[in-house]
């Protein structure tokens, strides 16, 4: 079984963070992981950096420049997460855009990542209907999964479209935003979630985007299963450092 | 071989929409719209009236005498640098604002990198009275004073990007941002044929306008209402998009894009996205683009401000694989000794962008009969403090 359907089915509520490879020290990957797993999160999305990721609000931005910077690249990354196994156990999802993944090769990418145990993919600009034409089969046969994004403009007929191709879980952005902390949310964002949950989709949904603290993270979980924590978790490490990581998590879920 | 988009928005192996799920309402709403909207007669009507009474249009086929003595063929040059704001761009806002209207938008962005586009786009929103926020580097702010100037003169708002290179390319993605910040009442005005579908295709379409009028022009002139060569520099690509149009699918006409060397296509400061790119996505076109080896997209050079793109739009990614279009890449030097050229031998100072395009006369053979079209597709007032640095005038 996948690491990611197991840990749904093991927790009610799942904590996941999000962190840029190769920020806020080029080698501090390995460390974070293992920071994370000990603090008992129970998933981590690694950000591959980009040059150029349009999705992402500022404090994204700058840690993924930051990691270029640090000389963080796709080869780098996976020497860095080699026999990770032995130690993290917890789901591990590679986030990136497209292009990178592309000049690695696609299909050399996916194996690189069930070498090491990788169980899926977020990738913000490869569209549901791209995935399914160029990179579905691939992905399974490698067995990946692949996460989609929906937002509060989705329509109700393409969340049961996205649902229907997805696995693992659906990553609902929790407003119409890029990346970035807010500290609480409003009637708009409670609605949406509601809406969501009353679809009763098959596939489980976790919120990202603006979730910085216990409250959000409160707000978020009690309409989902779980909740991703990126810019807040970020600005941490950078203010805080590697070791303090267990306070921040404890924060959350406080 | 056709070489327009096809129904899910490629040109061959090039273009598609590459974008987060948060731009998907956006480009879908316009994916479905743009053909219909622009085919109602009311738009028409609206947009045929702007582009006479208010850029100036039909812009003259003007056939240059001199030129063609010295090179001995026949040259003609469409001269978009007559269009009001002084370049191509224009045909292609006013086209944009009409849509974005009855889109039921009210509120205007748009990414500029030597500023041409911003003023066009401010310029538009001025004319309709609606909200304009033009993002632009902060390096380009900088290099670009006046059209900054001219910028908010017309009343828009100018951001500066300030994340990676900050220059065009990032000020696209501040642009992509703030509408994924704003998915219901705003419209992003893209300036060249680049961006997911149906960006490269609704863009072409506003300038096909260019070709529309060469046809029927060279009917007048020549007897026949095809060149043998079209002939247009290249940074996106929107005004080569525009000359080129009506001519893809017609075999006689051979299609020449000339793109920026910089200080040459080895010297690590160039802009020939053909000779130096590699298949990728930016800006959500799956297309040519400068990249390192990584994935990660590189930072372009060249002393013309509008060349200066790592991409190129898919169209064009398209023509250079199939070999429908020659690409030639011309250095700065070369482009800026045709600047003085063009302006001594037909009193016409081109924008440098354009200027690249003329030197193709110096790398090729044409026959006396020949017939060639340049796309003179800027003026140079805004290029005259390079010309002063760089001629010492």
């Amino acid at each position: 079984m996948n690491r990611i359907d197991q840990k749904f089915k093991e927790e009610n509520t799942i904590l996941s963070i999000y962190f840029s490879a190769g920020h806020p020290n080029l080698e501090d990957t390995v460390p974070i992981l293992k920071q994370l797993q000990a603090a008992g999160v129970d998933m981590v999305e690694i950000g591959l950096p980009f040059s150029d990721p349009l999705a992402d609000g500022p404090t994204i931005q700058e840690s993924s420049t930051q990691a270029l910077r640090n000389g963080m690249t796709t080869e780098k990354l996976f020497t860095q997460l080699k026999g990770i196994r032995e130690h993290i156990h917890i789901p591990l999802v590679l986030m990136g855009y497209y292009n990178p993944m592309m000049q690695f090769g696609l299909e050399n990418f996916c194996q690189r990542c069930q070498e090491i145990g990788i169980d899926g993919l977020i990738i913000p600009d490869l569209p549901v209907e791209v995935y399914q034409e160029e990179s579905q089969d691939l992905f399974n046969r490698y067995g990946l999964y692949n996460m989609f994004l929906i937002t509060p403009q989705t329509s109700e007929e393409r969340i049961r479209y996205i649902d229907k191709v997805s696995k693992g879980f659906i990553y609902m952005v929790s407003s119409a935003s890029v990346t970035g902390a807010q500290s609480a949310f409003g009637d708009v964002q409670t609605e949406y979630f509601q809406r969501i949950q009353d679809m009763h989709l098959n596939t489980p949904t976790v919120v990202g985007f603006g979730i910085s603290n216990a409250e959000t993270y409160q707000a978020a979980t009690s309409h989902s299963r779980g909740a991703i924590i990126g810019s807040a978790f970020i600005k941490f490490l950078e203010n805080e450092g590697v070791e303090r990581i267990p306070e921040f998590i404890k924060s959350i879920r406080s | 071989m056709n070489y327009n988009v096809n129904e899910k928005g490629y040109y061959g192996d090039f273009g598609g929409a590459y974008i987060p799920e948060m731009l998907y309402p956006n480009v879908e709403e316009l994916r479905q719209n743009y053909l219909r909207i622009s085919a109602e007669p009311s738009f028409k009507k609206e947009y045929d009236e702007l582009l006479k009474n208010y850029v100036g249009r039909p812009t003259p086929l003007y056939f240059a005498k001199r030129l063609s003595e010295k090179y001995n063929t026949k040259i003609y040059l469409k001269r978009e640098d007559l269009c009001h704001t002084g370049a191509h761009k224009v045909n292609n806002t006013i086209g944009q604002i009409l849509m974005a209207r009855r889109l039921g938008k009210h509120r205007i962005i748009a990414e500029t990198g030597a500023g041409q586009h911003g003023v066009a786009t401010a310029t538009v929103c001025a004319l309709m009275g609606m909200e304009c926020i033009v993002y632009m580097g902060a390096l380009d702010i900088k290099r670009q004073a006046p059209n900054v100037a001219r910028m908010k003169m017309l009343g828009a708002e100018v951001r500066p990007a300030q994340s990676g290179s900050k220059t065009l390319k990032d000020a696209t993605n501040e642009a992509i941002r703030d509408w994924i910040n704003n998915p219901v009442d705003t419209h992003y005005i893209i300036g060249s044929v680049v961006g997911p579908h149906p960006y490269p295709d609704m863009v072409a379409r506003f300038q096909s306008v260019i070709s529309e009028e060469t046809q029927w022009q060279l009917q007048e002139l020549e007897g026949r209402n095809y060149p043998d060569y079209v002939i247009a520099c290249v940074g996106g690509g929107s005004n080569a998009a525009g000359l080129y149009y009506h001519y893809l699918n017609d075999e006689r006409v051979k299609i020449i894009a000339v793109e920026a060397a910089g200080k040459g296509i080895n010297s690590g400061e160039s802009a020939a996205t053909s000779a130096l790119g590699k298949e990728g996505i930016i800006h959500g076109s799956k297309t040519l683009l400068m990249q390192t080896a990584d994935g990660q997209i590189t930072e372009p050079y060249s002393i013309s401000a509008g060349l200066d793109y790592p991409g190129v739009g898919p169209m064009h990614a398209h023509l250079f694989r199939t070999q429908r279009a020659e690409f030639i890449s011309i250095p700065d030097q070369e482009a800026m000794d045709w600047g003085l050229t063009l302006s001594q031998m037909e009193g016409i100072i081109p924008a440098i962008e354009t200027a690249h395009a003329f030197a193709v006369l110096d790398v090729r053979r044409f026959k006396p009969e020949e017939i060639l079209v340049f796309n003179c597709s800027g003026r140079g007032d805004k290029d005259l403090d390079t010309y002063i640095d760089y001629f010492k005038l």
